[in-house]
């Protein structure tokens, strides 16, 4: 790379204001247009196509035929797509609070700067670099009933250890006598969820870093303890942070699939239903079954659902986020 | 009102609790890995007993049905080890015992050189067309940016379920289906996180800098490769290192797109591992595992300070 003095003047483009204009514009869109194209041609066309195709019965093989709504009427009446939905809903409402608690507590621990806290903060990190196909192998092994390391290490101290990929717990029973259950599995998923804190803990720990400390003195000084310290300076400082994560957290939940997937196919004893969720009922309605018409009425619910989940949460926010000025 | 320094501790607890907390933490955190790697160097049997193995020794039966324990030999485990990851061979090359690398149904040879293929083209397009982009939403005036960057901004949030189904159409319309292409050849056409990413990195660059190439005769072209590029290395390299990792990792895409077994990824070679037929011992499923990890873990070791720097986004502010 050349240096050349800078103590130049600023020397006007040759050619004019317009022209100038005019190949700038031409150059931006030429610049801009890899991106560009890549969104024209795989995803308005896709999100086009998944449309239209939400309006037919389209068996894959042969032509499709277009129907109207009727592919959202009979999602209304599908058992096994609205339990997944279900399914999903529990598992973000479980999740996410959860991963943000344990996330926070984690990054507040490693704010504190204490001697290996670059350990600490790797090994916490480490985790979420694993491949969704080996967590899901690594879990089952740990997960499993027999010989995994969770029920030997209880064992070891008295305790039998549960079905963690089969079994179900029994909650009680409801007003019409039937149990209240809940498979193993869903809670398995929700571990090894948590076990990928990691990437949010380090998003907090460098907003929790920003955090002027001349605001804790002065919340001393009015004589704060350390809880309404955190909840009246740490928590309103770090909450645009929080609100990026939760809806980044929201929008993964209710894709969750990769997990799911592998450990079924890895349990043939279990209950298929068990781990079944949103994105699992898309991808066999698309390609197991081949009804894509079907899977399309199922995605664009699952789009909508998204965008009115984000959209709420950025309106929810406006009065519970505390941007700093400047 | 006192003088002097005023010592606050953010974390608010005492540092005795705060370092046992974190203690148990990594402890939680690193068992599943640490137990997948100490599995896959232990036999069939020595894996199937648990953690008391190491303690009492492998339980078995002798001939006559008495009860026996055999400690593990350590001189044993280097040998297990290359039994595990590899395999064994007798005199004349005849595989005796089939390892991961060398298994007979499971090509893991030919799904790394897939996932390496993939990787490296998905890498060196993804960072390239986005630097590209950024440019153009960062260095260059033009009629619409605005709205194209919003645009693009809203995109990061359609999920990729949606987009699935069609895009396998487009694919097969287009006769990639059947090869890798699906998996590399969108990363050409740039991300939006990356783009976003670059592009405020890209702000922070001084002007002058541009002016100075300018003066030199350098139009967009030349701003690009001799005074942007050179000074973003550290917010490429991040790009670089998240893309490589995410390609690496990604299950979903390889699910849908590859329909040739021998087209398979390392993360859908290891789900066929473990579902084959007569189901993988958990030994060599562990083996199985740490290899399709290993990369990725050494790449963090040797990229930590620029990963974590990516996602805290601090290297990165203008």
């Amino acid at each position: 790379m050349s240096s050349k003095s800078h103590a130049k003047p600023i020397v006007k483009p040759i050619g004019g204001q317009a022209s100038n204009a005019r190949t700038e514009n031409a150059a931006g869109w030429l610049w801009a247009s890899p991106w560009v194209v890549g969104f024209l041609g795989f995803m308005l066309l896709p999100i086009a196509m998944s449309f239209y195709y939400s309006l037919t019965e389209y068996p894959l093989l042969e032509k499709p035929i277009f129907i109207g709504f009727d592919n959202y009427a009979s999602l209304l009446s599908d058992g096994v797509f609205l339990r997944a939905v279900g399914r999903t809903a529990l598992y973000a409402l479980v999740t996410i609070p959860l991963s943000t608690i344990l996330a926070l507590v984690i990054a507040g621990m490693l704010s504190a700067r204490v001697r290996a806290g670059g350990f600490f903060q790797a090994a916490v990190f480490l985790p979420t670099l694993v491949p969704m196909a080996a967590s899901a192998m690594v879990w089952l092994w740990l997960f499993n009933a027999k010989d995994g390391l969770i029920n030997r290490t209880l064992a070891a101290i008295g305790i039998e250890g549960p079905n963690w990929l089969t079994g179900t717990i029994t909650f009680g029973t409801d007003a019409a006598g039937q149990p209240i259950q809940m498979p193993w599995a869903f809670l398995s998923v929700v571990i090894i969820a948590l076990w990928g804190v990691g990437q949010a803990v380090i998003v907090y720990l460098a907003a929790l870093r920003e955090v002027p400390t001349s605001l804790y003195e002065a919340a001393a000084i009015d004589g704060m303890g350390p809880i309404r310290r955190f909840m009246s300076v740490t928590l309103p400082m770090i909450s645009p942070m929080i609100l990026f994560n939760v809806i980044t957290l929201t929008i993964g939940s209710l894709q969750v699939f990769v997990i799911p997937y592998v450990i079924t196919k890895a349990t043939p004893g279990g209950d298929p239903r068990s781990l079944y969720f949103f994105t699992s009922a898309m991808y066999d309605n698309a390609f197991v079954y081949a009804q894509m018409g079907y899977a399309s009425a199922m995605a664009w619910v699952q789009l909508l659902v998204t965008l009115i989940l984000t959209a709420g949460m950025f309106l929810v926010s406006k009065n519970l986020v505390h941007y700093r000025a400047g | 009102m006192s003088e002097g320094t005023f010592k606050v501790r953010e974390s608010h607890w005492s540092s005795a609790a705060t370092y046992a907390g974190l203690l148990l933490v990594s402890i939680l955190f690193l068992t599943p890995l640490a137990w997948m790697v100490v599995t896959s160097f232990l036999t069939q049997e020595q894996a199937a007993q648990g953690p008391e193995v190491f303690v009492d020794g492998v339980k078995s039966f002798t001939p006559s049905g008495q009860a026996v324990t055999t400690p593990i030999d350590p001189t044993e485990i280097p040998r297990q080890i290359v039994r595990n990851y590899y395999g064994e061979h007798d005199a004349n090359g005849v595989p005796i015992h089939r390892g991961v690398w060398t298994d007979d149904g499971v090509n893991f040879p030919l799904y790394l050189r897939n996932t390496l293929v993939v990787a490296i083209l998905s890498v060196v397009g993804m960072t390239l067309s986005s630097a590209v982009v950024a440019y153009a939403f960062s260095r260059i005036h033009w009629r619409g940016r605005g709205v194209m960057f919003t645009l693009m901004l809203a995109t990061m949030m359609i999920p990729f379920p949606v987009i699935m189904g069609p895009m396998f159409i487009i694919f097969s319309k287009l006769g990639w289906i059947g090869s890798l292409k699906p998996l590399w050849i969108p990363a050409w056409f740039g991300g939006a996180f990356n783009i976003f990413m670059l592009r405020q990195f890209f702000m922070g660059i001084p002007r002058d800098l541009d002016e100075a190439a300018r003066l030199d005769g350098c139009g967009h072209w030349g701003i690009f490769w001799r005074v942007i590029l050179p000074l973003s290395t550290p917010a490429l390299s991040v790009v670089a290192l998240f893309h490589f990792i995410y390609v690496w990792n990604d299950f979903l895409a390889p699910l849908i797109f590859l329909t040739h077994r021998d087209d398979f990824t390392l993360a859908l070679g290891l789900q066929l591992y473990q579902s084959k037929a007569g189901n993988t011992p958990w030994n060599l499923l562990m083996a199985a595992s740490t290899m399709v990890v290993a990369p990725v873990l050494l790449l963090f070791l040797f990229a930590q300070r620029q990963l974590i720097r990516g996602i805290a986004g601090d290297g990165l502010k203008e």
